[in-house]
């Protein structure tokens, strides 16, 4: 039964076709056209001699999610075991800092990782150092943890919560060592979750150019910075900057398109 | 034995991880009252940072325009989002699947394709009306911001009020339009008080992600400055302890009203515990 009118809906589907669609046409036309309007490949062909910024982008990306999996994934594990009004408190815990703005967040780590900063000195006392920490590539991928290790962990933990736990005592009872528990039962009954993470934490990292020019200096420009200095910086070109966004456009779908087919085949492994 | 040592491990696991996660803020809070401008050595107690913030007006500007875009946008974006849930609940299976997917984009797009593909809409927008004298031609700045915040905002109340609908028992509103009812009547009282946890909770959702936009609003900005721009111009320059002020008052903000709102479920908790218990 229908008791709402479609109607309703249309101001919605103006809405999606003008902000939505049109925009990423937009991007489209730019990408394929000179500056006089005309079809063009060269734009995406010009990419390639940013191949190497392309290379490091997904080189960092990739290390900081990895990161962020192996880190959140005890974490994860041990939230959905606490009792549930535990829980909720630490959940807060972990999300408290995701709502300072993350320019802050990460203007704290640059006085923090600074050559005269707290971690020098404290590595200075065990007489290690003092180390150039900031403005590396490091950096770069510590900014990336520290800002998207909770985007892991919380998917991690939704579908940790639906393990039974009689399941891994079955798998400790049966015979299994906490290795064997970890890689037969932990991790197979946890990949909607890795999935979901994996995508929420490598999609913004291969974005970013915040993090990689507060933390990375200028010697470690990501693919975020060469878009950036295309609209708004000094090598104003729209129709570059149009390409480079289709081709991270591509690069973000086949990420997501590869994560969402190995969780599917999985999940019809499980069923 | 062995278990024992183990959570042990975890135990310190734990410990070590909330400590990486709070040790930028503890540095922020620290700082903000150190006298000098260097990064590792505490000087001294101030509250001058506080009170040059203070005085500082392109902060509070920036704060002002923050707060303003994120009350309209949210209100639109709720608004429009649940008009959109209600019609697309009515649909077709197949279209509802096109809008869905659609409505998506937004969500999974890198941030800055968003931000510079809203923007290339306005340029092309600024050059169409340069030629068309009845139209605005500059639009730059806090209409392209609502707009852009708008247009990141209605997915989230859509994705939150969908799910209620669906959720919702038809035979409820049946039960009101056999009791006499008119649809109207129907829909505000029976299935607007059932879906309105749903819309607020999309609201609140729209504030916090407008006012915490920093890469859109970047893109589609103009001259004006939200808070997040006015950080990040902050950034650029020179090391100031005003910002580990301004952090360390945004983190008490936060933390307080996460405390009272904790304070006030635990509290409703145990009242209808007790209810429960009395009634029993």
């Amino acid at each position: 039964m229908k008791i709402y009118d479609k109607k309703l809906a249309y101001p919605y589907f103006v809405w999606m076709a003008l902000f939505t669609v049109i925009p990423l046409l937009i991007v489209v036309y730019y990408a394929l056209t000179d500056g006089e309007g005309n079809f063009t490949l060269d734009n995406l062909l010009a990419i390639s001699g940013y191949g190497s910024v392309f290379a490091r982008s997904l080189l960092l990306a990739l290390i900081a999610t990895v990161i962020c999996l192996i880190l959140a994934f005890p974490v994860g594990y041990f939230l959905s075991r606490l009792r549930v009004n535990k829980q909720h408190i630490m959940l807060m815990l972990v999300m408290l800092p995701m709502w300072m703005n993350f320019l802050l967040r990460t203007y704290a780590w640059m006085g923090l990782l600074s050559v005269n900063g707290p971690v020098n000195a404290v590595l200075g006392f065990f007489n290690l150092g003092p180390f150039n920490m900031l403005n590396t590539s490091g950096a770069v991928v510590l900014g990336m943890v520290y800002n998207y290790l909770p985007y892991m962990i919380l998917p991690l933990y939704t579908s940790m919560t639906k393990i039974d736990p009689s399941l891994v005592e079955a798998a400790q009872d049966l015979g299994a060592n906490t290795t064997k528990t970890l890689f037969r039962v932990l991790i197979p009954m946890s990949v909607p979750g890795i999935c979901t993470g994996i995508t929420m934490v490598f999609v913004p990292a291969v974005s970013t150019f915040v993090i990689s020019r507060m933390l990375g200096g200028g010697s470690n420009l990501l693919i975020g910075d060469l878009i950036e200095m295309q609209f708004l910086g000094n090598s104003y070109n729209l129709n570059t900057g149009s390409a480079m966004s289709l081709v991270l456009m591509i690069i973000v779908l086949v990420c997501m398109s590869f994560t969402s087919s190995f969780d599917e085949n999985e999940m019809e492994g499980v069923s | 034995m062995k278990t024992k040592h183990l959570r042990l491990m975890q135990r310190a696991y734990v410990v070590l991880f909330f400590a990486f996660m709070y040790l930028p803020i503890a540095y922020m809070i620290v700082f903000s009252f150190n006298q000098s401008k260097g990064y590792s050595l505490f000087t001294g107690f101030t509250l001058k940072w506080y009170a040059s913030l203070f005085s500082n007006a392109s902060i509070l500007r920036a704060l002002w325009v923050s707060l303003e875009v994120a009350l309209i946008s949210a209100v639109i974006a709720t608004v429009l989002g649940t008009a959109a849930a209600l019609g697309i609940a009515s649909m077709g299976r197949k279209s509802q699947l096109i809008v869905t997917n659609i409505t998506y984009i937004p969500v999974v797009n890198p941030e800055i394709i968003t931000g510079i593909s809203l923007m290339l809409l306005f340029v092309a927008y600024q050059k169409f009306a340069v030629g068309a004298s009845w139209l605005p031609d500059t639009i730059m700045g806090l209409p392209t911001l609502l707009i852009a915040h708008i247009a990141f905002n209605v997915p989230y109340v859509i994705f939150n009020v969908s799910p209620k609908l669906r959720q919702m028992d038809i035979h409820l509103y049946e039960a009101a339009l056999d009791l006499g009812c008119d649809p109207r009547q129907a829909f505000f009282k029976v299935i607007l008080p059932e879906i309105s946890p749903a819309i607020l909770s999309a609201f609140l959702i729209c504030l916090t992600y407008s006012i915490d936009d920093f890469m859109i609003s970047y893109f589609n900005c103009g001259t004006v400055e939200t808070l997040p721009i006015a950080i990040y111009s902050m950034t650029r320059k020179k090391v100031s302890p005003e910002i580990y002020a301004l952090s360390t008052i945004m983190f008490m903000v936060i933390l307080s009203i996460i405390l009272v709102s904790n304070a006030m479920e635990s509290r409703r908790y145990r009242l209808n515990q007790k209810a429960t218990r009395e009634d029993a």
